[in-house]
């Protein structure tokens, strides 16, 4: 199977958009949120790749060319950001402090739970910049001594949890304002957080857009602060 | 022509976000670079919404597909991560859920606030 696709270089996003595609109308069709397009897409590939006994970096060779739009397309979210530029400047003081305090219940929590399990300094700073984009949260790991390809695994696994929790989040805690959804899965979840938050509506899209940006730098500055508590 | 004038506005832009991230010493990254700097096109009217909105939105639409291969990947990294992977796995779940409950509270909170106020001073 591998020689056969070998030949081809196309199949990784054949297989990657179809997957897709098979998710949202899994979800469509049973109307269930546990059925998520990007979990539904990213459990297919893997088991169709394991079904055909197709090697991760055969897959990879055309996939990979998905992944490089991303720069773009974050380019882009300045489009929905711009549409709701109104909605900013009038709740300013919101933006600021939620994401504010996302930043530092990040740090915390990832201390506190870093101490309950008595991580080693490396694994703690490289769960730290876990909340935000892969590009910065790269940078902010390799400078404070963590273990960068863990650092990318956990912005990844973060990010997948985020996109899939928050219906189901924000249904309990009874958050309903579209802002505040952005906000929070911009903050919480990166970019993967955000293309929840496109789906979701313009305004959440937009919060969540602006939130990576803020959250990303943010992070900057706080991580140095904290690196040497453990 | 259309979408081709899009496809260079935007291009173009990723393009000097990169250089931006070249040149200058901090760890933001390319692309987020490139959004303020659309953003502040837009702002200023030197670029019009509808020149980039076609483009645009295929972009955003599509972004999901983005992460992917990335999200396949992550099998391989399982043996990577072998001595940690609970702890791993414990605090990134838990603190995603915190980081999420906590921002969208807070926010809800204050835009409520200043939507009574609002209401008080009408």
């Amino acid at each position: 199977m591998n020689d056969l696709i070998h030949a081809s270089l196309y199949f990784g996003m054949l297989v990657s958009v179809g997957a897709y595609l098979f998710g949202m109308w899994l979800r469509k069709k049973t109307g269930l949120a546990v059925f998520n397009p990007l979990l539904v897409a990213i459990l297919t590939v893997i088991l169709f790749l394991t079904v055909f006994n197709v090697d991760y970096d055969e897959y990879n060779r055309g996939a990979v060319y998905l992944s490089y739009f991303l720069a773009p397309a974050t380019v882009c979210l300045a489009i929905p950001l711009y549409r709701q530029l109104s909605l900013l400047k009038k709740h300013g003081m919101a933006v600021a402090a939620s994401i504010f305090a996302g930043v530092a219940g990040s740090a915390g929590s990832i201390y506190v739970m870093s101490r309950a399990f008595s991580l080693e300094h490396a694994h703690y700073v490289t769960l730290l910049p876990k909340s935000i984009t892969t590009a910065i949260g790269m940078g902010v790991s390799e400078e404070a001594g963590g273990i960068v390809t863990l650092t990318v695994v956990s912005i990844i696994v973060t990010g997948i949890i985020g996109n899939i929790i928050a219906d189901w989040l924000f249904g309990v805690l009874k958050i309903e304002e579209p802002m505040a959804k952005g906000l929070a899965l911009g903050t919480a979840a990166h970019a993967i957080g955000t293309a929840k938050a496109l789906e979701l509506g313009e305004i959440e899209g937009a919060m969540s857009s602006l939130a990576i940006a803020v959250a990303g730098l943010l992070t900057v500055i706080v991580v140095p602060m904290v690196s040497g508590l453990i | 022509m259309k979408y081709l004038k899009q496809l260079v506005i935007i291009f173009g832009i990723t393009v000097i976000g990169e250089i931006l991230n070249y040149l200058l010493p901090l760890p933001v990254p390319a692309g987020v670079y490139g959004l303020f700097l659309l953003l502040i096109f837009l702002c200023t009217g030197w670029i019009r919404e509808e020149d980039v909105s076609t483009m645009g939105d295929f972009f955003l639409e599509t972004m999901p597909l983005m992460f992917i291969p990335a999200g396949v990947g992550l099998l391989d990294s399982v043996e990577e991560a072998k001595s940690i992977l609970i702890p791993l796995t414990v605090i990134t779940v838990v603190s995603t859920v915190f980081v999420m409950a906590v921002t969208g509270s807070v926010a809800q909170s204050v835009i409520r606030k200043n939507g009574k106020k609002e209401k008080k001073n009408e």
